[in-house]
């Protein structure tokens, strides 16, 4: 099949745009020009996806898997790894979704970083970062697929310390982007304990033969629990769940663009994707799969709670997006694996929309990012208004938008499954989503305007509205991709991801029928939750601005706990940052750096040191003596050999 | 005895063909032409490229000419390719070079060649007398060209010494050979190897094979047969200590592993705990006392003892893991090891100086392009990730501990971790270091610089793509 | 009859005669005006008497080397000469090729002026010597790489 063949030029062209930008950016000068590179790299991705998804959709169903073998990359004792792609349903839709969003996003942010003298700087990061994705995303092996995930970490820690001479918060935007590093790495520990523990129980790291070898598993075996329990931490750390959602929110140190792309719509639903990928080895643990749901849902839960109370832009649709995170892990959780695909692909139409809407705002309001400062702002930017506003009802779950079709359908499916406590705190979410977001809207759109004299808002450039509005329309109609049959729909995604899913949806077993009556009442419950959620905060916001004041004042320490987000942050700094501080600073750095390791290597530096100086002296640059030594070795190996 | 030989034969040693009969139109070119060296050096060069590529195209096949007693294709080819390329960069690395030390005489070409052409041979040697003529054919050539700037008394010393010694050295080897033949009755190395099973515990075929074992490893620079290095390769003109650093060693590995083929190798236990023995010597040796050194050259010198040690350890694994890896590591030793000799012919000025790691303080600012690619080469050198001398350390160390030698892979691991002092001192002394009050002249040759580009990528092509190199050399053991 | 060895015998003496011959003529029709340094065993222009460590003049050894060069091919003429016949026309090549290789030495050592025993001067080429020249000319461009 000819058109499998392009996939790595999918790959490679962003690392092209990487290498052309990063290295002779500062050269090219012309925004327009690197704009260029870095979008087009993208979009020539996006349009191969296209065609491999035209290929594949001609194809019968259990035959849309091709691998494609770049060339051996280690093969070093039992361990031998390619680069090599995957190419199949659930591979194709990651691709499409991380380069169909990418590209709209790179648009935006030629507009959005337009006068930045980093601006090529900006797009070599971007462009790394759709590399490395691809990577992550397409590829056939564990190894490759790490490179991917530690490739995004690396282009996460860049862009978001990318304005590093800025403040942000109580310290600068390099505290952010470290702490986002090392808390992923607190979970690609998990990741690697589990890539071991795949390779010393199976051999390979291949996902093909992994999972072929995994399908003669018993249902429970403790090496895979372990595996997937492994795995699941690097996906915490990724995709953001408790306990390792801390770094998100400070990701918002970075521009705009990098929350949209990166912290919204894709990196973040790697760690969706990696246990979707792995659907047959979490479905072979199924305490790992009540973790992961048990995770997803106190989650989504948690951080819905946060995002009340939240002031800043950004922050609240941080928080938002840790949430619907949840919802996904949820998803994966009762294994409605293709659900919570569905789920990951809306969520990057309307997050991104959100975020390049909220990017606009802020880049009206010359920086501002506090929405108590704003309001007002409907009149000055409609078009932004407007799209904002279809992100948010369609984030809230509202009919026929496209958060309705895919939250429903998680929600759905744990209902189904048996598991109402987490269809309950699904459901909470869900209102709360929805009050949170029209809070969000009703405080920088709506009311009377707040911000100061000599701001003049204006609306954004084309560039940057003309990617909101198609992101706006996907939004919006998103949702056919998995209308339910209950609807009147085919749910196309549920039919085209099944043959990836099919292993793993075997051994879950089918659930219990429930009903077409029960499924919409359950729509018409949650329907109804958003819908009160939405009256709620467009009646306390704009008619009645002092019920949310008065209960913050009738309620101050939950006010404060939400507001201080839980003390998570201050619960690790002084259980754990605090005390590793001291620690190593105590016993690691004083005593065993500086007096045991320090001095023993600067005993052995000196030792070897004296022996050196000592040993060159029998090199005298006398030649007699050096035929002496010769002649000394000689007879040391004659009497050897000859001795034995 | 009949030999059927044929003009065929000269066909099928192509890269051999080639590379004479350039060193002869050299030769005749100098003598004819005015300005004989000028031509020399695309002559040379053209010719090196030439006979890489007649290498390089016949690789895949393999077969034997002149009754038997050279291997074509394949493993010889590999070898002529490792030896071609490091002509061809010690050629665009000398012009600028041997112009500002005042030796530009076109012989120097000449003599590139003709070592080249005596590697080949002892790459392609299956008869212990064609391989003793390619050893002599190298080593010859290598001593008119370590003495090569002949005004310069270190230069004269270093030629001398390698030369006495060498001599030395050699009555040793040929009288290995002598005893093998009288033991074996044949010079054949294939009929060598047929009857070696039967001799294992005859003394005197066991002593015939160490003595032409030390003839090696005085070759390579192994401890205890390492005394000349330092010395030559200080005073030889900085190109050709690089050259010989590299190609005069990876010639004599490569008849390391013809003579000493695993599978021989694996049943004499003795010599194999002998040159594992060697092997940690010199890693330990090399790599201790070139902490101790103030000259860079020198430094490289001694760190040249310790890479034999390293690729020893592979020929000590004496299976296809280490064999590979030797391959493997003659080739990202020959890069790094010409690039760094480079980096230093270019920097150090005629007059001989500006050889010393002070000399070196803060070059980072005033030459940035030739300090990183300096520092690529150390960073190589020391065997850090990913680039080729990492996993040409790797693939020998690997080989040692699947043959059970566990404790040399971890002499060598300690020793690396030494290595790395020294190599990065220079890292350290260009980019942290404060440039001393008078500017240094650094030089500037394009050709230099070509080459020195063309290592750089080499290196972090091998380095990433380790296996396009191992699928080749596995197919010769 | 002869026998071999009368035959041997026979060369033996044809080759006295030879050689005498050759002599004797010479010494007939030489002419004779001995000085004390022609008069010494060696008659070379070195004094055969004195210390063994002493300096010889480097040309004795450039002329010993071309000598045995050319000696060796004699002696691998002969038994070429031998099979000639038996291995044909390959031979022949064979050894156009080897006296090739020669003659190029030849060339090589005529033409630089070695088979001169009072050498003219050596063609040195022409070169940017030392570092002087090169400061003087150094530019900024040049010391930045």
């Amino acid at each position: 099949m000819t058109t499998v063949s392009l996939v790595p030029v999918a790959v490679v062209l962003p690392l092209i745009g990487f290498l052309v930008n990063g290295l002779a950016g500062r050269l090219l000068k012309r925004e327009a020009l690197i704009g260029a590179i870095g979008s087009a790299t993208v979009g020539a991705g996006f349009i191969i996806g296209c065609l491999l998804l035209r290929e594949l959709l001609s194809l019968p169903a259990d035959h849309r898997t091709f691998g494609v073998t770049l060339y051996s990359w280690i093969a070093a004792g039992g361990l031998h790894t390619s680069v090599a792609y995957q190419v199949d349903p659930l591979s194709v839709t990651m691709l499409l979704i991380v380069t169909g969003v990418g590209f709209l996003i790179h648009l935006y942010a030629i507009g959005y970083m337009h006068g930045d003298p980093g601006f090529w700087r900006f797009f070599a990061y971007l462009n790394l970062f759709v590399f490395a994705m691809l990577n992550l995303v397409m590829a056939d092996n564990f190894l490759l697929l790490f490179l991917g995930w530690e490739g995004v970490g690396l282009c996460s820690y860049l862009l978001i310390g990318f304005w590093y001479n800025r403040t942000f918060e109580s310290g600068t935007t390099g505290d952010a982007a470290k702490k986002a590093f090392i808390v992923n790495r607190v979970g690609d520990f998990g990741f690697l304990i589990g890539m071991f523990l795949i390779f010393s129980t199976f051999g390979s790291l291949q996902f093909q033969t992994v999972f072929g070898l995994a399908e003669r598993m018993p249902v429970g075996a403790p090496v895979i629990v372990a595996i997937t329990l492994a795995l699941f931490i690097g996906a915490t750390g990724k995709s953001a769940q408790i306990p390792l959602f801390v770094w998100l929110p400070d990701a918002m140190a970075g521009p705009t663009p990098v929350s949209a792309l990166i912290h919204a719509a894709t990196m973040v639903t790697a760690g969706v994707y990696m246990v979707a990928r792995c659907s047959l080895l979490y479905a072979l643990a199924p305490v790992s799969l009540h973790v992961v749901a048990a995770v997803g849902a106190c989650t989504a839960l948690l951080a819905a709670t946060i995002g009340l109370v939240q002031n800043d832009i950004k922050k609240v649709l941080a928080y938002s997006t840790i949430s619907q995170l949840g919802y996904m892990f949820l998803a994966l959780g009762v294994g409605a694996f293709s659900a919570a695909l569905f789920h990951v692909m809306t969520h990057a139409f309307f997050k991104a929309l959100l975020f390049l809407g909220a990017g606009a705002v802020i880049h009206a309001m010359h920086d501002e990012q506090n929405i108590q400062k704003m309001g007002g702002l409907k009149s000055v930017m409609p078009v932004t208004y407007w799209t904002f506003v279809a992100g948010a009802v369609a984030i809230a779950g509202i009919f026929p938008f496209s958060g309705f079709f895919s939250k429903d359908e998680i929600l759905w499916q744990a209902f189904a499954g048996g598991h109402w406590v987490l269809w309950l705190m699904g459901l909470a979410g869900a209102g709360l989503t929805a009050f949170y977001m029209f809070r969000l809207v009703t405080l920088t759109f709506d009311g009377e305007t707040r911000w100061t004299h000599g701001v003049h808002p204006h609306e954004a450039p084309k560039i940057m509205t003309v990617p909101l509005m198609a992101l706006a329309a996907l939004s919006v109609v998103g949702g056919i991709a998995g209308i339910p049959a209950s609807l009147g729909g085919g749910n196309a995604m549920e039919h085209w991801l099944e043959p990836v899913f099919q292993p793993a949806m075997d051994r879950l077993g089918a659930h219990a029928g429930h009903g077409e009556a029960t499924e919409y009442l359950l729509m018409a419950v949650s329907l109804g939750v958003a819908l009160s959620g939405i009256f709620l905060a467009r009646y306390w916001y704009l008619k009645r601005n002092d019920i949310p004041a008065s209960l913050s004042t009738a309620f101050p320490r939950g006010y404060t706990l939400l507001m201080r987000k839980y003390y998570v942050d201050e619960i690790y700094d002084a259980v754990i940052v605090r005390p590793v501080a001291r620690g190593s600073e105590k016993l690691l750095w004083r005593i065993v750096d500086v007096g045991i390791i320090d001095w023993s290597v600067n005993a052995i530096a000196r030792i070897t040191g004296v022996i050196g100086r000592t040993m060159r002296l029998v090199q005298t640059g006398v030649t007699q003596s050096y035929a002496f030594i010769f002649v000394l070795g000689v007879v040391a190996i004659l009497g050897w050999i000859l001795a034995h | 005895m009949n030999i059927p030989v044929t003009p065929g034969d000269l066909l099928a040693i192509g890269p051999i063909s080639v590379m004479f009969a350039g060193a002869l139109v050299v030769l005749l070119a100098e003598s004819i032409f005015r300005n004989g060296e000028a031509w020399n050096r695309w002559l040379a060069l053209a010719g090196f490229l030439a006979a890489g590529t007649v290498a390089f195209l016949n690789t895949g096949w393999s077969g034997v000419a002149f009754g038997g007693t050279v291997a074509t294709g394949g493993f010889a080819n590999y070898c002529a390719i490792v030896y071609a390329s490091a002509g061809a960069l010690s050629v665009l690395l000398s012009t600028d070079y041997l112009r500002k030390t005042g030796i530009a005489f076109g012989e120097y070409y000449a003599l590139l060649m003709i070592a080249v052409l005596g590697m080949m041979l002892m790459g392609a040697a299956l008869d212990l007398v064609v391989f003793f003529l390619g050893l002599e054919t190298m080593s010859i050539a290598f001593y008119v060209l370590a003495a090569f700037a002949r005004s310069q008394g270190t230069s004269n010393e270093s030629g001398l010494k390698y030369f006495l010694l060498g001599a030395f050295a050699t009555g040793f080897l040929l009288y290995g050979i002598a005893l093998v033949y009288g033991t074996t009755g044949t010079t054949s190395i294939p009929l060598i190897r047929d009857k070696a099973p039967s001799l294992i515990g005859t003394p005197v075929f066991t002593i015939g094979l160490a003595l032409i074992l030390i003839g090696l490893l005085f070759k390579i620079a192994a401890v205890p047969f390492h005394m000349w290095a330092p010395d030559v390769y200080e005073g030889a003109p900085t190109p050709v200590s690089g050259f010989m650093a590299t190609g005069g060693k990876a010639a004599a590995f490569a008849a390391f592993l013809v003579l000493f083929r695993p599978e021989v190798l694996g049943g004499e236990k003795g010599l194999r705990d002998v040159i594992a023995v060697v092997a940690a010597a010199s890693m330990i040796f090399g790599n201790v006392v070139a902490i101790a050194q103030s000259s860079i050259k020198r430094m490289l010198a001694y760190s040249s003892i310790a890479h034999a040690g390293y690729i020893l350890v592979g020929v000590v694994a004496a299976n296809a893991t280490g064999a590979n890896g030797v391959l493997f590591y003659l080739m990202a030793y020959t890069v790094m090891n010409i690039g760094a000799f480079g980096v230093l012919a270019m920097v150090e000025n005629g007059a001989g100086e500006n050889l010393h790691f002070e000399d070196y303080a803060g070059l980072s600012a005033q030459a940035p392009v030739l300090s990183l690619m300096m520092a690529l080469f150390m960073f190589s050198l020391a065997g850090v990730p990913p680039f080729a001398g990492f996993f040409g350390k790797y693939y020998v160390f690997a080989g040692a501990i699947q043959a059970g030698y566990t404790w040399l892979a971890i002499v060598g691991v300690l020793m690396s971790v030494v290595s790395a002092y020294y190599y990065l001192r220079l890292v350290v002394m260009m980019y942290f270091t404060a440039a001393s009050a008078s500017p240094r002249r650094v030089g500037k040759s394009s050709a230099g610089l070509l080459a020195l580009g063309i290592a750089v990528a080499a290196l972090v092509y091998l380095g990433l793509f380790p296996s396009t190199i191992i699928d080749v050399t596995s197919r010769f053991f | 009859m002869l026998t071999e060895f009368g035959r041997v015998f026979l060369f033996i003496l044809i080759g006295i005669v030879f050689v005498a011959i050759g002599l004797v003529v010479a010494w007939l029709l030489r002419p004779h005006r001995p000085y004390p340094s022609k008069r010494t065993t060696y008659e070379c222009g070195e004094t055969p008497v004195g210390d063994t460590r002493m300096r010889f003049n480097v040309r004795f050894y450039v002329i010993a080397l071309i000598f045995i060069v050319f000696d060796v091919e004699v002696v691998f003429l002969f038994p070429w000469a031998l099979v000639y016949l038996s291995l044909g026309w390959f031979a022949f090549f064979e050894m156009i090729a080897f006296l090739t290789i020669l003659f190029a030495g030849y060339a090589y050592v005529w033409r630089k002026g070695d088979l001169e025993w009072d050498r003219p001067a050596p063609r040195i080429p022409r070169y940017e010597r030392g570092v002087g020249v090169r400061e003087a000319r150094l530019t900024e461009d040049e010391i930045a790489v």
